[in-house]
């Protein structure tokens, strides 16, 4: 089992391909590994209550742990409790975090 | 090291570079005796394609003489012994599920790919 | 202390036209504060990143003079970046693609940039603990 931290910096509106990246992040973490989105830049746009699901409920059901980089939500005025509940705020650090355990390490 | 390239964005300034800047650099590397193979998804399927045709960029006087030859470049990769493979359903979605695609080129499906990762170290996503 | 490792990191975006130039040297000042070897890879427009001749302007909309507007220059972050690995005991080794430079132009870079090759982003992954690529659009 490996570790993967898929970093999510485009949004569902703006680009069709946010789905599929919400997907692949679904069969990696079926497959059995340790899955986190991470959401940065308007990546968090789509982590507000509210917003048309890009793909992330199916990921979170699978297993994926999604996390939204707490500078881009509030550059975005998302607060803590505008957030869909599958979504934690999180500092940028944990990439750096990642990375150095050696977690493929991937972005979007 | 063993690491997968994945390609997704397609003919982005490949007239003015004249090249994929990425089916470029993973040429480059593989030149420096890098274990890579390419994945090819999204718009970037249409690489694999026998019958791009990107000559006769002209303004003013001025002619490319070297348009880009994806095609040709994908099939070099496959020549140095990078494993090229495409995104089936990519394909499928883009009407290209028939076409005549680079010889050498592999299609698997989209449900395949966490094992492709698993195969490889690294997964770099261009 | 936490250990100390070598990562490396792809650009690819030119200064001034996406939020990822910036969030990837947030995420290198990060690893220089932990004192981390950081390898830098600038491919196609991030080549521009470390332009010696950016040079800062005034606002007129917000009517602030130049010194008062402060704009930022991704030279003197990439400067700042490296400082700060050097103050933690780790250090940025930041290679320009050499073809990249020769097409935009844009040789004159701030001091510890250096031109390089495919070959050594291939010797600098290699060699690191982990490898991060930020491509763009």
């Amino acid at each position: 089992m490996a570790e993967y931290v898929l970093i999510e910096s485009r949004d569902p509106f703006e680009f069709a391909n946010v789905g599929s990246y919400c997907r692949l992040a679904a069969s990696l973490a079926k497959a059995g590994n340790k899955v986190t989105l991470f959401l940065v830049q308007n990546g968090v746009l789509q982590a507000r209550i509210g917003a048309k699901d890009g793909g992330m409920a199916e990921a979170a059901k699978s297993g994926v742990t999604i996390l939204a980089e707490e500078f881009s939500l509030r550059e975005r005025g998302i607060g803590r409790d505008a957030l869909v509940p599958e979504v934690k705020p999180m500092a940028l650090d944990f990439v750096v975090d990642r990375l150095e355990t050696g977690a493929k390490t991937m972005w979007h | 090291m063993k690491v997968l390239q994945v390609v997704e964005t397609a003919y982005r300034a490949t007239l003015e570079e004249q090249d994929d800047t990425i089916i470029w650099l993973t040429h480059a590397m593989r030149g420096a005796q890098a274990e890579l193979d390419l994945l090819l998804s999204g718009n970037a399927v249409n690489y694999a394609l026998v019958g791009q045709d990107a000559s006769g960029l002209a303004f003013g006087e001025w002619r490319q003489t070297q348009p880009p030859r994806l095609a040709d470049d994908i099939a070099g990769l496959i020549k140095k012994g990078v494993q090229v493979h495409v995104v089936e359903d990519d394909l499928a979605e883009r009407g290209l599920a028939n076409a005549h695609l680079v010889e050498g080129v592999g299609r698997i499906k989209r449900a395949s790919i966490p094992e492709l990762m698993e195969a490889h170290d690294q997964v770099w996503h261009w | 202390m936490a250990e100390k490792k070598t990562l490396t990191f792809a650009l690819m975006d030119p200064p001034y036209e996406s939020s990822r130039s910036t969030t990837a040297l947030r995420l290198i000042d990060i690893a220089a504060k932990r004192g981390h070897t950081i390898n830098v890879f600038a491919y196609e427009g991030a080549v521009a990143l470390p332009f010696a001749k950016q040079k800062a302007h005034a606002n007129a909309v917000h009517g602030r003079d130049e010194a008062a507007e402060n704009h930022p220059l991704p030279r003197d972050w990439i400067a700042a970046v490296m400082q700060e690995a050097e103050r933690n005991g780790g250090k940025v080794d930041w290679v320009n693609c050499g073809l990249c430079v020769d097409e935009r132009g844009v040789a004159e870079a701030v001091e510890g940039v250096r031109r390089g090759s495919p070959a050594d982003f291939w010797k600098m992954a290699s060699a690191s603990d982990n490898t991060l690529v930020i491509p763009t659009r």
